[in-house]
């Protein structure tokens, strides 16, 4: 039951072959065993789970099971959860009991799914290895001396390790699909606006999207099923029928060819130095797979991408610097127990509450929002934004989906960079420009690396291609198995 | 571009994060490191590009004033630092 897919799951609760509670034990009983090696979770909810459970089971006997009743899941702690703590990764939080659910929350509580628990994450979802959590850094599972992935590392170990069978994640840099690669499992970032943003804690507003991960394509496309639709309470959210995601999973192929007609674009800047050779081993293996599959390899280019850096650590922090300034020691979150005034109340609360890195994008933001300063960097980065987008979109013209390596080495050592901002920057390289220009994009398990470390493809997508992209990955799924390998 | 140790500690005094003098310079070294990155953007011609806000190019949705929230004052009180008689506490600003 542990490594089975939602689907095994689903016939498995509906023929009673096991009720919700019993599978929900199943995994808080592992999530009790595994988390004190791995610190996935900042919080298991049993009681909680149990109560879901045990609804899940009258809404199944009743035969009122939607497609997630009572399937267990993991929260990313950046999403709020109403009477469970809520921390994103920070000692600012530390304290939140959220009173009130955020859309996808309360989605998928209407769904019928379990909440295990609230996973770990870098500190406001800031970081690329989940060393930034105030809870201490997430171990992967493949090698507990690395770093899983960040932001949302412990939502894609829980996966990893089959602590739940699927979680929610959010990505704005690459934090879905970067852990996902790092840690071999399967993890999606639907184009910007379809999932709602209201009670997700903001980083960067015009980029932050939530996405799911799982063990496969096929359990992504129905967990971001449950996850995705328009919501009035984002501002940005789109206004769009409700997509059922796994209506490609399921579409008619030809034989042993089920992706002709695909192309494929590789970008040239992808494949240029930069990227390991374990690494890029892999990804050559999965594209060859990918041409027996029926796909045609083309070759494009995206001129701008080494501009989405840069372009990213202005508009991610200094969008930053205005979400987190609500964060102020007098409504909700950690108050400094000493001050002489106003003004050192919100300055030491601030200093206390937030990490290093947190209070670095803060300055940085703070910066280059100052007077006089605008110009010349969020509107430039913002004109960046733009250019990248084009050069998707003329390479969606000479292709149906992009593909190249998720990041660009396998999981480093657990304090390798977590001294030095920039090379942790750098090792975003390949996701960033997706969430500025707004598209979906994928990351699927295509092979391992040296010390059998797992390697991730990305799939990047023109807007709202998420079906698409997860019908390609599901095709290669079916004909390989390295989404099924388990660590350890 | 190199930002001075005044510098850094005008953005902090601007982002209300209380910075001890004795991490003004370490602060200072990493702050020079990200913006290394980020002086790259200065070299590319962006004259005539619009700047991108929402991929989708939406315009800001609006809505009917009319209230949609119930009176949850207690709940969100509950999780507050410190409140009284149903306001929130803060320092003395004015004597």
């Amino acid at each position: 039951m542990i490594n089975a897919s939602l689907t095994e799951l689903r016939t498995a609760l509906d023929t009673k072959k096991i009720s919700s509670v019993e599978l929900a034990t199943l995994f808080l009983d592992r999530i009790e065993q595994q988390n004190t090696a791995l610190n996935a979770f900042i919080t298991v909810d049993r009681d909680g789970a149990m109560k879901a459970a045990q609804a899940a089971d009258a809404r199944i006997a009743a035969g009122k099971a939607g497609p997630l009743t009572g399937i267990p899941l993991a929260h990313k702690d950046v999403f709020c959860t109403e009477g469970l703590l809520t921390t994103c990764g920070s000692k600012m939080l530390s304290n939140f009991v959220s009173p009130y659910d955020a859309h996808v929350v309360s989605l998928l509580k209407a769904a019928g799914t379990v909440t295990l628990g609230k996973t770990n994450m870098d500190e406001f979802a800031m970081g690329s290895s989940n060393e930034n959590s105030h809870f201490g850094p997430v171990k992967n599972p493949w090698d507990t001396t690395r770093i899983p992935g960040g932001s949302s590392g412990g939502s894609a170990v829980a996966v990893a390790a089959r602590l739940a069978p699927i979680a929610t994640g959010t990505d704005t840099g690459g934090s879905v699909r970067q852990p996902a690669a790092h840690t071999g499992v399967t993890g999606v970032k639907p184009t910007y606006g379809v999932v709602s943003r209201y009670g997700m804690i903001a980083y960067a507003s015009s980029l932050d999207q939530g996405g799911a991960f799982g063990a496969s394509a096929a359990d992504c496309a129905q967990l971001l099923t449950a996850m995705a639709g328009f919501d009035e309470r984002d501002s940005t959210s789109l206004e769009r029928p409700a997509e059922d995601y796994t209506r490609e999973l399921s579409a008619p192929a030809s034989g042993d060819k089920p992706l002709a007609g695909l192309r494929i674009g590789l970008p040239r800047e992808f494949f240029a130095e930069g990227m390991a050779d374990d690494v890029r081993a892999a990804v050559d293996t999965a594209l060859d797979e990918y041409r027996k599959l029926g796909a045609t390899p083309v070759e494009v280019s995206l001129p701008n991408a080494k501009l989405a850096i840069p372009a990213y650590y202005v508009i991610a922090p200094a969008e930053a610097s205005s979400n987190l300034s609500r964060f102020d020691g007098v409504r909700y979150g950690h108050r400094a127990a000493e001050y002489r005034d106003l003004a050192e109340m919100y300055a030491k609360s601030r200093a206390e509450g937030f990490g290093a890195e947190v209070k670095r994008r803060i300055l940085v933001g703070t910066y280059v929002l100052s007077h006089g300063y605008y110009d010349a960097y969020y509107l430039q980065a913002q004109k960046l934004r733009r250019l990248i987008a084009q050069d998707f979109q003329a390479a969606f013209q000479q292709c149906d989906v992009i593909a190249g390596p998720t990041s660009p080495t396998t999981a480093w050592a657990i304090g390798e960079k977590a001294d030095d901002p920039v090379q942790m920057y750098l090792s975003d390289i390949y996701t960033i420009a997706v969430n500025l220009a707004g598209l979906p994009g994928l990351s699927h398990p295509c092979g391992f690396g040296a010390g059998k470390l797992p390697v991730g493809l990305q799939l990047i997508g023109d807007y709202f291609a998420e079906s698409r992209l997860l019908g390609t990955a599901h095709r290669f799924q079916q004909a390989t198995d390295w989404h099924l390998r388990r660590p350890g | 571009m190199s930002l001075s140790p005044e510098q850094v500690r005008r953005i902090a005094g601007l982002a209300r994060i209380e910075l001890a003098d004795g991490d003004v310079e370490a602060t200072r070294a990493k702050l020079n490191g990200i913006f290394g990155l980020i002086e790259q953007m200065q070299a590319v011609d962006t004259s005539g590009v619009e700047p991108m806000s929402h991929p989708q190019d939406v315009a800001q949705r609006l809505r009917s004033d009319v209230a949609t929230e119930t009176d949850r004052r207690e709940a969100f009180q509950r999780i507050a630092p410190q409140t009284e008689g149903g306001l929130y506490l803060v320092p003395k600003v004015i004597e």
